[in-house]
């Protein structure tokens, strides 16, 4: 026992001396290529999207390919941060991520290796990376859920600024720590321009606004007739529907105007962490990913947009080229400090 | 540095035995354990400091001097004020109907009072939300919290009490006194430690609860250093918020040791309990059962509710289930042992001898405790790809990390239980040719043990419902009954995830009922 409480002095001191060196050296080098890729038949995937709806792809991925993946799930904030802390020691090659935010962020801190241009190309440009860091997968859109109990969908505005109008005073509730509602207001940035997006906020949050943790405490509230409107994503509201039967469903769908920053498309992705530049099995996984198989299975299940051109989007949902909005480009949603600064500002989060 | 430790105050009471000095001087092997111990337990605040040092002194000032910063430290501190008088109070009034009036079936009754222990924070807040879907802010989230903590205080309050010589009250009570106050004046004094150290374990309980404050939507330090992971991947933002936490954990910790106060043992004979109405009897029945309904029927009725409605109820995974319970029950045992081998150090040294590094070591001892999983979880992932890779995404890290968070929990009963020990008989053994170890291992230790168990059990049971480190931390493809949970409610599948839900209250109520009968150092025997 003794040894050990020696062992674990000396351990200490050691990473005293570590932390330093670490804190010495931020930032990480892009991984060599080593010329020929490697194949050992086996992967560790972290994966930030829930394992009942990502796991029945993963056994036909690895019943198709003989490949076998080691799967690490947890929720994609969490699975980022701790990619972030592993840095280049992370025992993981392929990242499947909730958000584009968290890509963009490991992609910012140099973990991501450059995905070849078959898989990089698949997917149209503004649905994914603009550098080939990483690659989306699946499309989102911003809706707002109402209480079909006490309002229809003519009563509803079809702009997200006519929300924040004294109407809607304590009626109103979201998420503002986020990720897909930051990028909507980054969005409302881009396309609105700062000032109208600041008094955007800023009427928002003087507006008795409800606030919630997540996506899921918003739809719930407005489904249990506690919150007139939110806004949310829309699969969340499909995914509910599927557990009690849409036609339990007191919360109800509307699409905001085409071209209205409350009605973005945000995308899931995936990228390869730089260690594994060259790792031919994770390559294949990703590349799956985007492949008109996988991208069925997306439909079918998750009730997401499809990104690969070709394959038909879920039932019931507006068609994803009525809801691009030519003028924005999801790689101009990458600022997301300005966006925290001004919710931040305002107290929101 | 070097800051002699002064021994405790010798007991003002007259000795019948002569015993030699109390020592002045701790003995060294016991301050380097105590100091490695406290090291390990340091590790989440060299991490902290690292990460918020990398933000810049000029971003941790405009952290700081944010507006909702303000607000999450001020709710922090509110709540963590308020979960820990409320839980005192009822905690305190129902071990004292317990243990002091003939109610029916009292073992029952103090069995039911641990039962909040078995369920998890975020569990207790979802049950509700299903019921009562509009409750959100600081008042909910008060009286859930005060739920689920206040066996924290109920069971070490009945086993002080089991020991506590009762006659005084009655002699304050012929003399005059109400019944208020005779507790006060007479019982009170001899519940006091145990009673302080219960809270502190509710207050740092409160102060790092992140699943029932987002549940309810109360925006505590802990939410807003899950939002700066979440949306920021902001480390350095969320280290600042974190460091805040340890800084108001602090405070209350110094608090707690002015409160905790000195007592010297008094040999104590049980006290019968007192006859009373039937119809005061009833009147107390909303005391005891008020933390058991609200803790633990009304979520678990509310859950059921939702089981029954669900569409996606589904034939069992039984050995995936299984699975999740031989993990769970493996990390807990060996992070209960783990654990109490880290506690034992610190609170024989707190128990006994105080000075400026005793108390230092075990301040930094609670910390841990004060701090949300994550940011646990992510210092340990540094430390361990630092300084031993291999065993990274071990077990081995795993219960590491469940130790340094709830290490606190063994050292506060272990530290009542060995200063519970009467000192002159370690004496009397040291008189009879005994060494300073041996003493301590042949009469010391078998009078602790039962704290030592009660240590070892809560850290079972906060082990069991662990979350956030856990999901960090695990080997890659291993899973407790609390991430299963966490998988199936996510995606909101109430239906599959009920199984887990209800397999996890089970096996974690085995512990707390335990818990409820076991019984502090044995001084009924003395």
């Amino acid at each position: 026992m003794r040894s050990s409480r020696s062992f674990s002095l000396l351990a200490l001191a050691a990473s005293a001396a570590l932390l330093a060196g670490c804190a010495a050296t931020p930032g990480t080098e892009p991984a060599e290529p080593t010329g020929e890729p490697v194949a050992d038949g086996a992967f560790t995937l972290y994966s930030g999207r829930d394992e009942e709806l990502i796991q029945p792809l993963i056994d036909l991925f690895e019943e198709q390919s003989g490949i076998e993946v080691d799967v690490r799930y947890g929720n994609t904030a969490e699975l980022g941060a701790l990619l972030l802390e592993e840095g280049e020691a992370t025992p993981a090659q392929v990242f499947l991520s909730q958000d584009a935010g968290a890509l963009g962020a490991l992609s910012q801190a140099g973990l991501f290796a450059t995905l070849p241009d078959d898989i990089a190309d698949a997917v149209p440009a503004g649905f994914t990376s603009t550098d080939d860091s990483w690659v989306g997968i699946t499309g989102r859109a911003r809706v707002v859920v109402y209480d079909g109990d006490e309002l229809s969908a003519d009563d509803l505005p079809d702009t997200v600024a006519e929300y924040v109008e004294p109407e809607w005073a304590g009626r109103l509730g979201l998420p503002p720590g986020n990720a897909s509602f930051q990028s909507f207001v980054t969005a409302l940035r881009v396309i609105e321009g700062e000032q109208a997006a600041e008094e955007w906020v800023e009427a928002l949050a003087g507006n008795d606004l409800q606030i919630f943790e997540n996506n899921t405490a918003t739809l719930t509230a407005v489904n249990e007739g506690t919150l007139d409107v939110g806004l949310i994503n829309h699969y969340y509201w499909f995914r509910q529907a599927a557990e009690v039967g849409a036609e339990n469903m007191r919360a109800q769908l509307k699409f905001l105007a085409a071209g209205d920053a409350g009605a973005i498309v945000n995308v899931t992705g995936a990228g390869v962490l730089s260690a594994a530049a060259e790792d031919a099995d994770a390559l294949e996984f990703v590349r799956f990913l985007v492949s008109e198989e996988a991208q069925t299975y997306f439909v079918e299940q998750t009730f997401e947009y499809p990104l690969l051109p070709g394959v038909a989007a879920p039932e019931g949902l507006p068609a994803l080229d009525s809801l691009v909005n030519p003028a924005l480009d999801l790689s101009d949603l990458d600022d997301l400090s300005t966006t925290q600064q001004l919710l931040a500002q305002y107290g929101l989060i | 540095m070097i800051i002699a430790p002064e021994a405790v105050e010798p007991p003002r009471r007259p000795a019948p035995v002569t015993a030699p000095a109390a020592p002045r001087r701790p003995p060294g092997l016991l301050v380097v354990a105590a100091v490695a111990a406290a090291a390990a337990a340091a590790i989440p605040l060299v991490y902290l400091v690292v990460r918020a040092a990398g933000g810049g002194l000029e971003g941790m000032l405009e952290i700081l001097t944010r507006p909702r910063v303000l607000e999450y430290a001020a709710n922090s501190l509110g709540l963590a004020a308020a979960v820990t008088l409320s839980a005192l109070v009822l905690g305190t009034a129902t071990a004292v109907v317990l243990s002091r009036l003939l109610v029916p079936f009292p073992r029952t009754w103090l069995l039911i009072s641990s039962l909040p222990l078995a369920v998890p924070s975020y569990l207790a807040g979802y049950g509700w939300l299903v019921t009562l879907p509009a409750i959100n802010g600081f008042v909910p989230s008060w009286i859930l919290l005060t739920a689920v903590t206040v066996p924290y205080v109920t069971l070490p309050v009945a086993a002080a009490l089991r020991g506590a010589s009762g006659d005084l009250e009655g002699v304050a009570r012929t003399l005059g006194k109400g019944p208020v106050r005779a507790f006060l004046v007479a019982t009170w004094p001899q519940v006091r430690p145990a009673a302080i150290a219960g809270s502190l374990l509710v207050a740092l309980y409160s102060l790092s609860d992140f699943g029932l404050v987002a549940m309810m939507r109360f925006p505590t330090l802990t939410w807003g250093i899950n939002q700066a992971y979440a949306a920021s991947f902001d480390r350095a933002q969320a280290a600042v918020l974190a460091l805040l936490l340890v800084v108001l954990a602090l405070l209350v910790v110094v608090g707690e040791r002015s409160a905790r106060g000195q007592l010297p043992r008094q040999a104590a004979r049980a006290v019968a309990p007192r006859t009373i109405r039937r119809g005061m009897l009833l009147a107390l029945l909303p005391v005891v059962a008020a933390a058991p309904a609200v803790g633990v029927a009304v979520p678990l009725l509310g859950l059921l509710a939702r089981l029954l409605e669900a569409e996606t109820l589904r034939e069992l995974d039984v050995p995936r289930l299984l699975g999740a319970v031989g993990a769970t029950v493996g990390v807990a045992v060996g992070a209960a042992l783990l654990a109490v081998l880290l506690a034992l150090p610190v609170a024989a040294l707190a128990s006994r001898y105080r000075g400026r590094l005793v108390s230092a070591l075990e301040s930094v001892s609670y910390l841990g405790h004060a701090l949300p999983g994550i940011v646990v979880g992510l210092s340990l992932v540094f430390f361990a790809l630092a300084v031993v890779p291999a065993l990274y995404q071990s077990v081995v890290v795993l219960v590491f990390a469940y130790a340094v968070l709830f290490a606190p929990k063994a050292i506060s009963t272990m530290r009542a239980g060995l200063g519970d020990v009467p000192p002159r008989l370690v004496a009397v053994a040291r008189t009879l040719g005994d060494s300073p170890l041996r003493a301590w291992w042949r009469v010391t230790v078998p009078l602790a043990l039962p704290s030592v168990g009660i240590g070892a059990l809560l850290v079972a049971i906060a082990t069991m419902k662990e979350l956030p480190a856990t999901l960090l931390l695990r080997p890659t493809g291993v899973s407790t009954l609390a991430t299963e949970l966490w998988n199936r409610t996510v995606i909101v599948e109430y239906g599959a995830a009920a199984p887990y839900a209800a397999m996890l209250v089970l096996l974690a109520a085995v512990p707390a009922v335990i818990l409820s009968g076991v019984r502090t150092v044995a001084k009924e025997e003395l």
